[in-house]
């Protein structure tokens, strides 16, 4: 078997566990398992395989609140993904910041933000410290199409470009901000010209072909290894509706239907044309999510008293429990 | 040596930079200009352009940037030239750099420092004249230091800058040519407040440029009214043990902020002193801060807007004597 093959089934490997994941996280769900309904799956998206490919050990990325893949990309572990999506002390976060808010320092993983654009800043100071360093770090914001129109996202496009720095960033386009589809949210559509109107490396790829996107991004990661800022644009489509609750019905079962057809795993595989081994990938990819979930299960909820931890570094005083100062106040010996 | 409270803030930021290589500036007009109000003056050429760097007019940028070298390992202290503009920055101030260690299950710290300045004084009217510190010390997460010495914009700035914790850190506009010493030690350890003049009648606390002020008028209505007055310094952590102790022994606590009153610290402090010192209370823990308006730009108004020495000397003698001032007769 070639090298190139053994890549391209390997980004499927990686877009297979995405998928997986992704529906054990909407099971999780219905089991009534999860903290919250506040869940977004990024099925559809998965091609972004191609871009976290590109990157290594040391870089450091931000996500949006549809990052459960890209986390999985970048070498997460499932059980402790779905821990925390799940609300247990066993998570990433402790189960304090759960699907919107997963990071993790030693992965590179500096956050995943639940305000539209609010992580896209952080891999420009991200990029400075890289920079001072002098290390050959790329940090990568990933963001969607909704935060295309977020004043933030252009002042962080700028300074990297003004500063030169190691930092692109990745918009996978999914075509909806929750229930508006990018043609009623964007008066011009080129996101590329966007970045390449403000100095950067602006690329588009088709999100239904991963490696199409793992070529584009090859360009714009090497770039910004050497100091030219980038934006890729994956073009992709959302299967499911923005959140859990959300059964789309801002949008049509046709439009729906040929969104699907753009799949990045049917594509990928139909490419490969080895069933067996994907077939096996495929089972093994339902075996390691059954696991996960079965842990994230059975694992505990947080301890009461770590809720207030964290707020501050640990060694300071920790916020006083309302209970305490009550005590105080109305207690026998006050 | 007499410096001022610009001088003192410069000093800290080279300190500080001195002893830690990580330690960068950014903001708009800290390096090439040397700050809005001189206080980054020199340092471009002293420590160059990757450690001191001017940004675009970016507010919500600059501080997005700061979080993300603090993550990744550098101290940044950022510079919002005034902070009437928290309001285009206040996402990633109170949703990302406040709750980043607390989302993120205590793995990811934002040791930063956001250096801004407030008040009135200069005619700056209601967009370039605010006290915005209530908006701050209601947000879990971040540390909150208000000097209002010249030894305190030394020693503060130092002390933010070894927080493993995000600190805004607001210096008062009127405050810069303020003369005075830098100790060679705090008055007070990090978030604990300092006694900057001992009285028996009256516990006033306060807290920046007002400190000032409250001075002025307690010297003014000694010996007759005897004030006791308590410097906040930091809002948070705040320790207020010091501040209680004294309520409990004067029976009476003023506090004094520039400030509007609603919703104000001022507010704040004076529900702490209303739960925890009750039983000591002679009168109602009383507010006097500034009026619940915009800050006109006329100077008339903009000083009748906030407290003065004057108004404070005449509240407090109110307070204690029931000695009504000639405007309430």
């Amino acid at each position: 078997m070639s090298r190139a093959n053994d890549a391209h089934i390997a980004r499927y490997r990686t877009m297979r566990r995405i998928r997986t994941f992704e529906e054990r996280v909407g099971e999780l769900f219905l089991k009534g398992e999860s903290a919250g309904s506040m869940l977004h799956l990024s099925i559809g998206e998965e091609a972004v395989v191609g871009l976290t490919d590109h990157m290594r050990d040391g870089d450091t990325f931000t996500t949006h609140h549809r990052g459960h893949g890209i986390f999985l990309a970048r070498g997460a572990d499932p059980a402790r993904m779905l821990a925390e999506i799940g609300g247990r002390g066993s998570g990433y976060c402790r189960g304090k910041g759960g699907s919107m808010h997963i990071a993790d320092r030693g992965l590179g993983h500096l956050g995943a933000n639940a305000i539209v654009g609010g992580g896209i800043p952080h891999v420009v100071g991200a990029g400075i410290s890289a920079r001072n360093a002098g290390s050959d770090a790329v940090s990568v914001a990933f963001f969607g199409d909704g935060a295309m129109s977020q004043g933030i996202l252009y002042e962080a496009k700028n300074m990297a470009a003004l500063w030169k720095l190691p930092v692109v960033f990745c918009c996978i386009n999914n075509q909806y901000g929750m229930g508006t589809r990018v043609d009623r949210s964007a008066g011009h559509r080129d996101f590329p010209a966007r970045a390449t109107a403000f100095g950067l490396n602006g690329a588009r790829a088709d999100g239904a072909e991963v490696e199409e996107v793992f070529e584009a991004a090859q360009d714009v990661m090497d770039g910004a290894r050497n100091g030219r800022a980038g934006f890729l644009e994956i073009d992709a489509y959302r299967f499911h509706g923005h959140a859990r609750m959300d059964k789309s019905p801002y949008r049509s079962p046709e439009e729906e239907e040929e969104g699907r057809q753009r799949d990045p795993l049917a594509r990928a595989r139909n490419r490969i044309g080895d069933d067996i081994t994907l077939d096996r990938i495929d089972d093994e990819a339902e075996a390691e999510m059954d696991k996960a979930m079965e842990d994230a299960i059975a694992a505990a909820p947080p301890d009461h008293a770590s809720m207030f931890e964290d707020v501050y570094a640990e060694g300071t005083p920790p916020p006083r429990p309302q209970r305490e100062r009550l005590m105080d106040i109305l207690g026998e010996s006050a | 040596m007499t410096t001022t409270y610009r001088d003192a803030l410069r000093q800290a930021l080279v300190d500080a930079m001195e002893d830690d290589d990580s330690v960068i500036l950014l903001g708009e007009e800290v390096g090439l200009y040397g700050g809005a109000y001189g206080v980054t003056k020199g340092l471009l050429d002293r420590f160059g352009e990757t450690r001191v760097i001017d940004t675009p007019i970016s507010e919500p940028g600059i501080v997005g940037a700061a979080i993300g070298a603090a993550m990744t390992g550098l101290r940044p202290v950022a510079e919002i030239m005034y902070v009437d503009f928290a309001g285009l920055v206040m996402d990633q101030l109170a949703n990302q750099a406040a709750k980043s260690r607390y989302m993120f299950g205590g793995q990811i710290g934002v040791p930063m420092v956001l250096r801004t300045q407030g008040g009135t004084g200069r005619s700056a009217a209601a967009q370039h004249s605010q006290s915005l510190e209530a908006w701050m010390m209601h947000v879990p997460g971040l540390r909150l230091a208000m000097p209002g010495t010249v030894s305190d914009a030394y020693h503060l700035l130092r002390d933010a800058l070894r927080q493993p914790d995000p600190v805004c850190f607001i210096e008062h506009k009127g405050l810069y040519t303020l003369k005075g010493e830098i100790g060679p030690e705090p008055d007070a350890p990090w978030g604990q407040p300092a006694i900057r003049r001992k009285g028996t009648d009256l516990t006033i606390a306060t807290y920046s440029r007002m400190l000032q002020e409250v001075l002025k008028a307690a010297e003014a209505l000694a010996p007759s009214v005897e004030v006791e007055v308590i410097d906040l310094r930091t809002l948070n952590p705040l320790e207020d043990e010091v501040l209680m102790d004294s309520v409990r022994r004067t029976g009476r606590c003023l506090i004094v902020t520039e400030a509007v009153t609603t919703g104000s610290v001022a507010s704040e402090i004076a529900a702490r002193v209303t739960e925890q010192c009750f039983d000591w209370l002679e009168e109602p823990p009383l507010r006097l801060g500034g009026e619940d308006i915009p800050v006109p730009v006329a100077p008339a108004l903009e000083a009748a807007s906030i407290p003065d020495a004057t108004l404070i000397g005449e509240t407090a003698r109110w307070l204690v004597t029931r000695e009504a001032p000639s405007w309430a007769a």
